[in-house]
Protein backbone atom coordinates (compact mmCIF):
# COMPACT_ATOMS: atom_id res chain seq x y z
CA UNK A 1 0.00 0.00 0.00
CA UNK A 2 2.79 2.31 0.28
CA UNK A 3 4.08 2.59 -3.12
CA UNK A 4 4.91 6.15 -4.02
CA UNK A 5 5.10 6.52 -7.32
CA UNK A 6 6.50 9.29 -10.10
CA UNK A 7 3.87 10.51 -12.50
CA UNK A 8 3.93 13.23 -15.05
CA UNK A 9 0.81 16.21 -14.36
CA UNK A 10 -0.61 16.55 -17.29
CA UNK A 11 -3.97 18.80 -16.78
CA UNK A 12 -5.21 20.05 -13.62
CA UNK A 13 -8.34 20.78 -12.25
CA UNK A 14 -11.08 21.86 -9.09
CA UNK A 15 -12.93 19.45 -7.50
CA UNK A 16 -15.15 21.54 -5.56
CA UNK A 17 -12.49 23.43 -4.04
CA UNK A 18 -9.80 20.73 -3.98
CA UNK A 19 -7.14 20.60 -6.53
CA UNK A 20 -6.73 17.66 -8.42
CA UNK A 21 -4.59 16.82 -11.62
CA UNK A 22 -4.67 14.01 -13.64
CA UNK A 23 -1.44 12.07 -13.75
CA UNK A 24 0.71 9.98 -16.07
CA UNK A 25 2.48 7.11 -14.55
CA UNK A 26 4.29 5.75 -17.72
CA UNK A 27 0.94 5.21 -19.47
CA UNK A 28 -1.61 4.36 -16.56
CA UNK A 29 -3.55 7.61 -15.58
CA UNK A 30 -4.88 8.41 -12.73
CA UNK A 31 -7.14 11.48 -11.19
CA UNK A 32 -4.82 12.78 -7.95
CA UNK A 33 -5.25 15.44 -5.28
CA UNK A 34 -2.38 18.11 -5.42
CA UNK A 35 -3.17 19.99 -2.45
CA UNK A 36 -0.25 19.32 -1.10
CA UNK A 37 1.68 20.21 -3.45
CA UNK A 38 0.93 24.33 -4.42
CA UNK A 39 3.91 24.43 -6.55
CA UNK A 40 3.31 21.95 -9.03
CA UNK A 41 1.76 22.59 -12.23
CA UNK A 42 1.30 21.43 -15.86
CA UNK A 43 3.92 18.96 -17.13
CA UNK A 44 5.79 18.48 -13.89
CA UNK A 45 6.26 15.21 -12.17
CA UNK A 46 5.32 14.09 -8.74
CA UNK A 47 5.63 11.88 -5.83
CA UNK A 48 2.12 10.31 -5.99
CA UNK A 49 1.15 8.16 -2.69
CA UNK A 50 -2.50 6.41 -2.25
CA UNK A 51 -3.86 9.00 -4.71
CA UNK A 52 -2.13 11.95 -3.10
CA UNK A 53 1.01 13.76 -4.47
CA UNK A 54 3.25 14.60 -1.49
CA UNK A 55 6.48 15.82 -3.17
CA UNK A 56 8.09 17.49 -6.53
CA UNK A 57 10.38 15.40 -8.72
CA UNK A 58 12.50 16.20 -11.36
CA UNK A 59 11.85 14.74 -14.50
CA UNK A 60 14.91 12.59 -14.65
CA UNK A 61 14.76 11.56 -11.40
CA UNK A 62 11.07 10.53 -11.97
CA UNK A 63 11.73 8.81 -15.37
CA UNK A 64 14.54 6.81 -13.76
CA UNK A 65 12.28 5.82 -10.93
CA UNK A 66 9.69 4.42 -13.18
CA UNK A 67 12.31 2.17 -15.29
CA UNK A 68 13.28 1.00 -11.59
CA UNK A 69 9.66 0.00 -11.18
CA UNK A 70 8.94 -1.87 -14.57
CA UNK A 71 12.73 -3.14 -14.01
CA UNK A 72 11.80 -4.84 -10.85
CA UNK A 73 8.28 -6.18 -12.18
CA UNK A 74 5.57 -3.74 -10.35
CA UNK A 75 2.51 -3.93 -12.35
CA UNK A 76 1.84 -0.17 -12.20
CA UNK A 77 -2.16 -0.77 -13.39
CA UNK A 78 -2.39 -3.18 -11.08
CA UNK A 79 -0.94 -0.88 -8.31
CA UNK A 80 -2.74 1.94 -9.03
CA UNK A 81 -6.16 -0.02 -8.90
CA UNK A 82 -4.73 -1.70 -6.04
CA UNK A 83 -7.14 -4.82 -7.06
CA UNK A 84 -5.04 -7.66 -6.13
CA UNK A 85 -6.76 -9.19 -3.20
CA UNK A 86 -3.64 -10.30 -1.67
CA UNK A 87 -1.31 -7.06 -2.10
CA UNK A 88 1.14 -8.08 -4.05
CA UNK A 89 2.98 -5.22 -4.98
CA UNK A 90 3.95 -2.50 -2.70
CA UNK A 91 6.70 -0.67 -1.28
CA UNK A 92 6.72 0.72 2.63
CA UNK A 93 6.51 4.54 4.04
CA UNK B 1 29.48 -10.47 -7.33
CA UNK B 2 26.20 -12.76 -9.81
CA UNK B 3 23.11 -10.09 -8.28
CA UNK B 4 25.33 -7.11 -9.51
CA UNK B 5 23.76 -6.94 -13.24
CA UNK B 6 20.24 -6.25 -11.46
CA UNK B 7 20.87 -3.00 -10.29
CA UNK B 8 20.26 -0.01 -12.37
CA UNK B 9 23.32 1.15 -13.11
CA UNK B 10 25.78 -1.78 -11.96
CA UNK B 11 28.98 0.13 -12.10
CA UNK B 12 27.93 2.84 -9.55
CA UNK B 13 26.66 -0.37 -7.31
CA UNK B 14 30.17 -1.95 -7.93
CA UNK B 15 31.82 1.49 -6.79
CA UNK B 16 29.40 1.68 -3.72
CA UNK B 17 29.74 -2.06 -2.77
CA UNK B 18 34.09 -1.10 -2.98
CA UNK B 19 33.87 1.90 -0.96
CA UNK B 20 31.59 0.28 2.00
CA UNK B 21 33.89 -2.91 1.70
CA UNK B 22 37.01 -0.37 2.11
CA UNK B 23 35.73 1.68 4.84
CA UNK B 24 34.53 -1.55 6.68
CA UNK B 25 37.15 -1.97 10.13
CA UNK B 26 34.63 -3.51 12.52
CA UNK B 27 31.16 -5.04 12.98
CA UNK B 28 28.46 -3.01 12.51
CA UNK B 29 25.05 -3.07 12.48
CA UNK B 30 22.45 -0.84 10.55
CA UNK B 31 18.54 -1.23 10.31
CA UNK B 32 16.39 -0.36 7.62
CA UNK B 33 13.39 0.94 9.17
CA UNK B 34 11.19 1.12 6.48
CA UNK B 35 9.38 -2.11 4.69
CA UNK B 36 9.98 -0.98 1.36
CA UNK B 37 14.06 -0.99 1.98
CA UNK B 38 13.72 -4.24 3.69
CA UNK B 39 12.12 -5.70 -0.03
CA UNK B 40 14.57 -4.00 -2.11
CA UNK B 41 17.75 -5.21 0.40
CA UNK B 42 16.30 -9.31 0.10
CA UNK B 43 15.26 -8.68 -3.31
CA UNK B 44 18.89 -7.21 -4.78
CA UNK B 45 20.72 -9.81 -2.32
CA UNK B 46 22.28 -5.96 -0.83
CA UNK B 47 22.50 -7.83 2.41
CA UNK B 48 24.54 -10.76 1.06
CA UNK B 49 27.09 -8.88 -1.19
CA UNK B 50 28.19 -6.28 1.97
CA UNK B 51 31.03 -7.28 4.05
CA UNK B 52 30.01 -9.98 6.15
CA UNK B 53 30.75 -7.47 9.27
CA UNK B 54 28.01 -5.23 8.54
CA UNK B 55 24.34 -6.91 9.35
CA UNK B 56 21.17 -5.66 8.18
CA UNK B 57 18.45 -5.50 10.88
CA UNK B 58 14.53 -5.24 9.06
CA UNK B 59 12.60 -2.45 10.99
CA UNK B 60 9.23 -2.75 12.13
CA UNK B 61 8.46 0.34 9.11
CA UNK B 62 5.21 -1.98 7.59
CA UNK B 63 2.01 -0.17 8.24
CA UNK B 64 -0.23 -3.36 7.45
CA UNK B 65 2.23 -5.83 9.60
CA UNK B 66 2.44 -3.76 12.61
CA UNK B 67 -1.60 -2.74 12.87
CA UNK B 68 -3.08 -5.07 15.74
CA UNK B 69 -4.68 -7.56 15.72
CA UNK B 70 -7.48 -6.05 18.09
CA UNK B 71 -8.20 -3.41 15.12
CA UNK B 72 -8.10 -6.32 12.56
CA UNK B 73 -11.16 -8.14 14.47
CA UNK B 74 -12.39 -4.47 14.77
CA UNK B 75 -12.28 -3.97 11.02
CA UNK B 76 -13.71 -7.60 10.50
CA UNK B 77 -16.88 -6.91 13.12
CA UNK B 78 -17.82 -4.06 11.16
CA UNK B 79 -17.08 -5.34 7.68
CA UNK B 80 -19.59 -8.16 8.60
CA UNK B 81 -22.92 -5.72 9.49
CA UNK B 82 -25.81 -4.84 7.65
CA UNK B 83 -25.52 -1.86 5.45
CA UNK B 84 -22.21 -1.25 6.20
CA UNK B 85 -19.14 -0.68 2.76
CA UNK B 86 -15.69 -1.55 3.89
CA UNK B 87 -13.09 -0.30 2.00
CA UNK B 88 -9.36 -0.75 2.50
CA UNK B 89 -6.27 -0.76 0.71
CA UNK B 90 -5.88 -3.72 -0.50
CA UNK B 91 -2.91 -5.18 0.99
CA UNK B 92 -5.00 -5.85 4.70
CA UNK B 93 -7.68 -7.81 2.98
CA UNK B 94 -5.92 -10.91 3.77
CA UNK B 95 -4.25 -9.83 7.15
CA UNK B 96 -5.11 -12.72 9.62
CA UNK B 97 -7.80 -11.59 12.14
CA UNK B 98 -8.50 -13.71 15.54
CA UNK B 99 -10.54 -15.93 13.38
CA UNK B 100 -11.04 -14.52 9.87
CA UNK B 101 -9.98 -12.15 7.34
CA UNK B 102 -11.67 -9.45 5.22
CA UNK B 103 -11.58 -11.63 2.40
CA UNK B 104 -13.49 -14.34 3.65
CA UNK B 105 -15.86 -11.10 5.13
CA UNK B 106 -16.25 -10.47 1.69
CA UNK B 107 -17.04 -13.94 0.20
CA UNK B 108 -19.62 -14.54 2.76
CA UNK B 109 -21.57 -11.34 1.32
CA UNK B 110 -20.01 -8.47 3.20
CA UNK B 111 -19.65 -5.63 1.31
CA UNK B 112 -16.20 -5.27 0.94
CA UNK B 113 -14.41 -2.94 -1.26
CA UNK B 114 -10.20 -2.14 -2.38
CA UNK B 115 -9.85 1.44 -3.23
CA UNK B 116 -6.69 3.25 -4.65
CA UNK B 117 -7.18 6.06 -2.80
CA UNK B 118 -8.81 7.01 0.69
CA UNK B 119 -11.13 10.15 -1.54
CA UNK B 120 -12.68 7.18 -3.12
CA UNK B 121 -14.17 5.79 0.37
CA UNK B 122 -15.25 9.50 0.31
CA UNK B 123 -16.79 9.47 -3.17
CA UNK B 124 -18.32 5.98 -2.29
CA UNK B 125 -20.18 7.67 0.49
CA UNK B 126 -21.82 10.21 -1.43
CA UNK B 127 -23.10 7.58 -4.06
CA UNK B 128 -24.57 5.65 -1.36
CA UNK B 129 -26.43 8.15 1.06
CA UNK B 130 -28.05 4.58 2.82
CA UNK B 131 -24.65 3.16 3.71
CA UNK B 132 -22.36 3.40 6.16
CA UNK B 133 -19.04 3.73 4.47
CA UNK B 134 -16.47 2.89 6.41
CA UNK B 135 -12.31 3.11 5.36
CA UNK B 136 -9.24 1.54 7.29
CA UNK B 137 -6.75 4.42 7.46
CA UNK B 138 -3.78 2.32 8.94
CA UNK B 139 -0.54 3.71 7.30
CA UNK B 140 2.62 5.56 8.70
CA UNK B 141 3.31 9.24 8.05
CA UNK B 142 3.05 9.00 3.97
CA UNK B 143 -0.35 7.62 4.57
CA UNK B 144 -2.05 10.23 7.01
CA UNK B 145 -2.20 13.98 4.89
CA UNK B 146 -4.35 11.45 2.44
CA UNK B 147 -6.81 9.46 5.06
CA UNK B 148 -7.04 13.16 6.62
CA UNK B 149 -7.89 14.68 3.48
CA UNK B 150 -10.72 12.43 3.18
CA UNK B 151 -12.60 12.86 6.75
CA UNK B 152 -11.58 16.72 6.18
CA UNK B 153 -13.49 16.57 3.10
CA UNK B 154 -16.16 14.46 4.73
CA UNK B 155 -17.19 16.64 7.11
CA UNK B 156 -16.92 20.19 4.37
CA UNK B 157 -19.75 17.98 2.65
CA UNK B 158 -21.55 17.18 5.28
CA UNK B 159 -21.24 13.40 5.37
CA UNK B 160 -23.08 11.76 8.11
CA UNK B 161 -22.71 8.07 6.77
CA UNK B 162 -18.97 7.88 6.17
CA UNK B 163 -16.25 7.20 9.12
CA UNK B 164 -12.16 6.33 9.43
CA UNK B 165 -11.23 2.85 11.39
CA UNK B 166 -7.54 4.69 12.29
CA UNK B 167 -4.81 2.78 13.43
CA UNK B 168 -1.88 5.18 12.27
CA UNK B 169 1.71 5.07 13.41
CA UNK B 170 4.58 7.08 13.85
CA UNK B 171 8.45 6.00 12.78
CA UNK B 172 10.09 8.60 15.18
CA UNK B 173 8.70 6.87 18.51
CA UNK B 174 8.95 3.48 17.19
CA UNK B 175 12.85 3.96 16.45
CA UNK B 176 13.12 5.54 20.12
CA UNK B 177 11.46 2.21 21.48
CA UNK B 178 14.03 0.37 19.64
CA UNK B 179 17.10 2.19 20.52
CA UNK B 180 15.67 2.27 24.74
CA UNK B 181 14.49 -1.43 24.36
CA UNK B 182 17.13 -3.87 26.57
CA UNK B 183 16.99 -6.78 23.74
CA UNK B 184 20.55 -7.23 22.47
CA UNK B 185 24.27 -6.44 23.44
CA UNK B 186 25.26 -3.61 25.24
CA UNK B 187 26.69 -1.00 22.94
CA UNK B 188 28.31 2.13 25.19
CA UNK B 189 25.06 3.96 26.65
CA UNK B 190 22.47 2.35 24.74
CA UNK B 191 20.94 -1.08 25.23
CA UNK B 192 20.18 -1.36 21.70
CA UNK B 193 22.27 -3.23 19.10
CA UNK B 194 21.89 -1.23 16.31
CA UNK B 195 24.28 1.12 15.61
CA UNK B 196 22.92 3.32 12.87
CA UNK B 197 19.66 3.90 10.99
CA UNK B 198 17.94 4.33 7.10
CA UNK B 199 15.36 6.72 8.08
CA UNK B 200 12.19 5.86 5.34
CA UNK B 201 12.36 8.76 2.41
CA UNK B 202 8.69 9.30 2.19
CA UNK B 203 8.06 9.19 5.72
CA UNK B 204 10.57 11.81 5.81
CA UNK B 205 9.12 13.90 2.66
CA UNK B 206 5.79 14.60 4.82
CA UNK B 207 7.10 15.33 7.96
CA UNK B 208 10.92 16.20 7.37
CA UNK B 209 13.77 15.02 8.56
CA UNK B 210 14.62 17.46 11.54
CA UNK B 211 12.14 14.54 13.44
CA UNK B 212 15.31 12.45 13.57
CA UNK B 213 17.34 14.90 15.33
CA UNK B 214 16.59 14.14 19.01
CA UNK B 215 17.28 10.53 18.04
CA UNK B 216 20.45 12.02 16.73
CA UNK B 217 21.24 13.40 19.91
CA UNK B 218 20.27 11.40 22.57
CA UNK B 219 21.65 7.91 21.20
CA UNK B 220 24.17 9.26 19.29
CA UNK B 221 23.27 7.00 16.53
CA UNK B 222 23.95 7.96 12.55
CA UNK B 223 20.78 8.20 11.02
CA UNK B 224 20.42 8.76 6.97
CA UNK B 225 17.43 9.27 5.28
CA UNK B 226 17.12 7.55 2.42
CA UNK B 227 14.94 6.42 -0.80
CA UNK B 228 13.71 3.27 -1.34
CA UNK B 229 15.91 2.13 -5.16
CA UNK B 230 18.52 -0.22 -4.45
CA UNK B 231 21.19 2.31 -5.45
CA UNK B 232 19.50 4.31 -3.08
CA UNK B 233 19.76 1.97 -0.11
CA UNK B 234 23.36 1.27 -0.73
CA UNK B 235 24.33 4.84 -1.01
CA UNK B 236 22.32 5.07 2.80
CA UNK B 237 24.25 2.33 3.83
CA UNK B 238 27.64 3.79 2.37
CA UNK B 239 27.32 7.29 4.19
CA UNK B 240 25.84 4.97 7.55
CA UNK B 241 29.39 3.33 7.78
CA UNK B 242 31.15 6.16 6.94
CA UNK B 243 29.80 7.64 9.69
CA UNK B 244 30.36 5.21 11.94
CA UNK B 245 34.19 4.79 11.37
CA UNK B 246 34.35 8.20 11.90
CA UNK B 247 32.96 8.01 15.13
CA UNK B 248 30.46 10.83 14.05
CA UNK B 249 26.63 10.72 14.41
CA UNK B 250 24.91 13.40 12.23
CA UNK B 251 21.31 13.19 10.46
CA UNK B 252 21.87 12.96 6.93
CA UNK B 253 19.88 13.21 3.32
CA UNK B 254 20.68 11.08 0.89
CA UNK B 255 17.29 11.24 -0.92
CA UNK B 256 17.45 15.15 -1.53
CA UNK B 257 15.76 15.04 -4.90
CA UNK B 258 12.26 14.56 -2.40
CA UNK B 259 12.83 15.31 0.82
CA UNK B 260 13.46 18.46 2.27
CA UNK B 261 14.54 19.44 6.08
CA UNK B 262 11.48 20.83 6.73
CA UNK B 263 8.98 18.59 4.87
CA UNK B 264 5.64 18.83 3.24
CA UNK B 265 4.02 22.11 5.30
CA UNK B 266 0.34 22.43 3.65
CA UNK B 267 0.28 18.33 4.80
CA UNK B 268 1.32 18.75 7.94
CA UNK B 269 -1.08 21.05 8.37
CA UNK B 270 -3.87 19.27 7.22
CA UNK B 271 -2.49 16.30 9.68
CA UNK B 272 -2.64 18.58 13.07
CA UNK B 273 -5.99 19.82 11.82
CA UNK B 274 -7.62 16.52 12.09
CA UNK B 275 -5.51 13.98 14.03
CA UNK B 276 -3.83 13.91 17.54
CA UNK B 277 -0.83 12.08 19.04
CA UNK B 278 -1.82 8.89 20.80
CA UNK B 279 -0.39 6.08 22.52
CA UNK B 280 -0.71 3.24 19.85
CA UNK B 281 -0.27 -0.86 20.35
CA UNK B 282 2.10 -2.47 17.27
CA UNK B 283 0.86 -6.12 16.37
CA UNK B 284 4.13 -8.27 17.92
CA UNK B 285 5.72 -4.99 19.92
CA UNK B 286 3.32 -3.95 21.91
CA UNK B 287 2.13 -0.19 23.30
CA UNK B 288 4.53 2.50 22.46
CA UNK B 289 4.06 5.82 23.92
CA UNK B 290 2.61 8.48 21.46
CA UNK B 291 3.08 6.53 18.77
CA UNK B 292 0.27 6.59 16.74
CA UNK B 293 -2.79 9.53 15.72
CA UNK B 294 -6.16 9.69 16.11
CA UNK B 295 -8.87 11.55 15.21
CA UNK B 296 -8.88 14.50 17.16
CA UNK B 297 -12.00 16.46 19.21
CA UNK B 298 -13.47 18.06 16.52
CA UNK B 299 -13.27 14.99 14.17
CA UNK B 300 -14.46 11.93 16.99
CA UNK B 301 -17.90 12.04 15.47
CA UNK B 302 -16.30 10.80 12.28
CA UNK B 303 -14.26 7.94 13.81
CA UNK B 304 -15.62 4.30 13.30
CA UNK B 305 -14.62 2.33 16.40
CA UNK B 306 -17.59 4.93 18.11
CA UNK B 307 -19.96 4.90 15.90
CA UNK B 308 -19.90 0.88 15.42
CA UNK B 309 -18.97 0.27 19.26
CA UNK B 310 -16.34 -1.96 18.87
CA UNK B 311 -14.16 0.40 20.86
CA UNK B 312 -14.38 -2.93 23.72
CA UNK B 313 -12.91 -5.90 21.54
CA UNK B 314 -9.20 -6.85 22.71
CA UNK B 315 -7.73 -10.20 20.90
CA UNK B 316 -4.66 -12.05 22.26
CA UNK B 317 -1.96 -12.03 19.82
CA UNK B 318 -1.11 -15.58 18.75
CA UNK B 319 1.60 -17.28 20.37
CA UNK B 320 2.94 -19.40 17.02
CA UNK B 321 3.55 -15.68 15.04
CA UNK B 322 7.14 -14.63 15.63
CA UNK B 323 6.32 -11.40 14.17
CA UNK B 324 7.30 -9.36 16.68
CA UNK B 325 10.62 -10.03 17.03
CA UNK B 326 11.23 -10.22 13.21
CA UNK B 327 9.82 -6.56 13.29
CA UNK B 328 12.27 -5.69 16.05
CA UNK B 329 14.84 -7.25 14.19
CA UNK B 330 15.49 -9.98 16.90
CA UNK B 331 15.17 -12.87 14.48
CA UNK B 332 14.91 -13.01 10.88
CA UNK B 333 12.35 -14.99 9.17
CA UNK B 334 13.75 -17.88 8.64
CA UNK B 335 14.51 -18.52 12.53
CA UNK B 336 10.31 -18.93 12.88
CA UNK B 337 9.74 -22.54 12.73
CA UNK B 338 6.29 -21.90 11.07
CA UNK B 339 8.33 -19.92 7.84
CA UNK B 340 7.36 -21.74 4.76
CA UNK B 341 5.96 -24.87 6.74
CA UNK B 342 2.22 -23.36 8.14
CA UNK B 343 3.39 -20.17 7.33
CA UNK B 344 3.35 -18.71 3.73
CA UNK B 345 1.56 -15.99 1.60
CA UNK B 346 -1.30 -18.21 0.79
CA UNK B 347 -1.76 -19.39 4.58
CA UNK B 348 0.14 -16.53 6.98
CA UNK B 349 -0.10 -16.76 10.54
CA UNK B 350 1.20 -13.28 10.79
CA UNK B 351 0.95 -10.33 9.23
CA UNK B 352 4.52 -9.84 8.10
CA UNK B 353 3.76 -12.86 5.71
CA UNK B 354 1.02 -11.16 4.14
CA UNK B 355 2.21 -7.69 3.33
CA UNK B 356 4.76 -7.34 0.57
CA UNK B 357 6.32 -4.96 2.57
CA UNK B 358 6.86 -7.61 5.29
CA UNK B 359 10.27 -9.55 6.34
CA UNK B 360 8.67 -12.66 6.40
CA UNK B 361 6.78 -12.25 3.00
CA UNK B 362 10.09 -10.99 1.27
CA UNK B 363 12.45 -13.46 2.50
CA UNK B 364 9.57 -15.96 1.05
CA UNK B 365 9.38 -14.40 -1.90
CA UNK B 366 13.15 -14.28 -2.38
CA UNK B 367 14.76 -16.38 -0.09
CA UNK B 368 12.37 -19.30 0.79
CA UNK B 369 15.40 -21.67 -0.25
CA UNK B 370 17.85 -20.49 2.42
CA UNK B 371 16.26 -22.46 4.73
CA UNK B 372 16.01 -25.77 3.23
CA UNK B 373 19.47 -25.45 2.22
CA UNK B 374 19.05 -25.28 -1.76
CA UNK B 375 21.70 -22.94 -3.25
CA UNK B 376 19.72 -19.58 -3.70
CA UNK B 377 18.99 -17.31 -6.98
CA UNK B 378 18.31 -13.78 -6.97
CA UNK B 379 14.77 -14.02 -8.66
CA UNK B 380 12.62 -15.55 -6.18
CA UNK B 381 9.79 -16.81 -7.34
S1 LIG C 1 7.01 -16.78 9.30
FE1 LIG C 1 4.80 -16.52 9.66
S2 LIG C 1 4.48 -17.26 11.76
FE2 LIG C 1 6.69 -16.89 11.53
S3 LIG C 1 6.99 -14.77 12.23
FE3 LIG C 1 6.69 -14.68 10.01
S4 LIG C 1 4.46 -14.29 9.79
FE4 LIG C 1 4.78 -15.03 11.89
Amino acid sequence: MCLAVPGKVLDIHDDRGTRMATVDFGGVRKEICLAYVPEVEVGDYTIVHVGFAISRLDEASALETLQMFRDLGVDLDEEMTDQSPDGSTGTAP
Amino acid sequence: MRYLDEFRDPELAARLFADIARATTREWAIMEVCGGQTHAIIRNGIDQLLPPAIELIHGPGCPVCVTPLAVIDKALAIAGMPDVVFCSFGDMLRVPGSEHDLFQVRSHGGDVRVVYSPLDAVRIAEDNPGKQVVFFAIGFETTAPANAMAVFQARQRGLTNFSLLVSHVLVPPAMEAIMSSSNGSSNGSRTSRVDGFLAAGHVCSVMGSWQYEPLVERYGVPIVVTGFEPLDVLEGIRRVVIQLEAGTATLENAYPRVVQAAGNIPAQAMINDVFEVCDRTWRGIGEIAGSGWRLNERYRAFDAEERFDVAAIDSPESTRCRSGEVLQGLITPHECEAFGRECTPRTPLGATMVSSEGACAAYYQYRRLDATGVELRGRGG
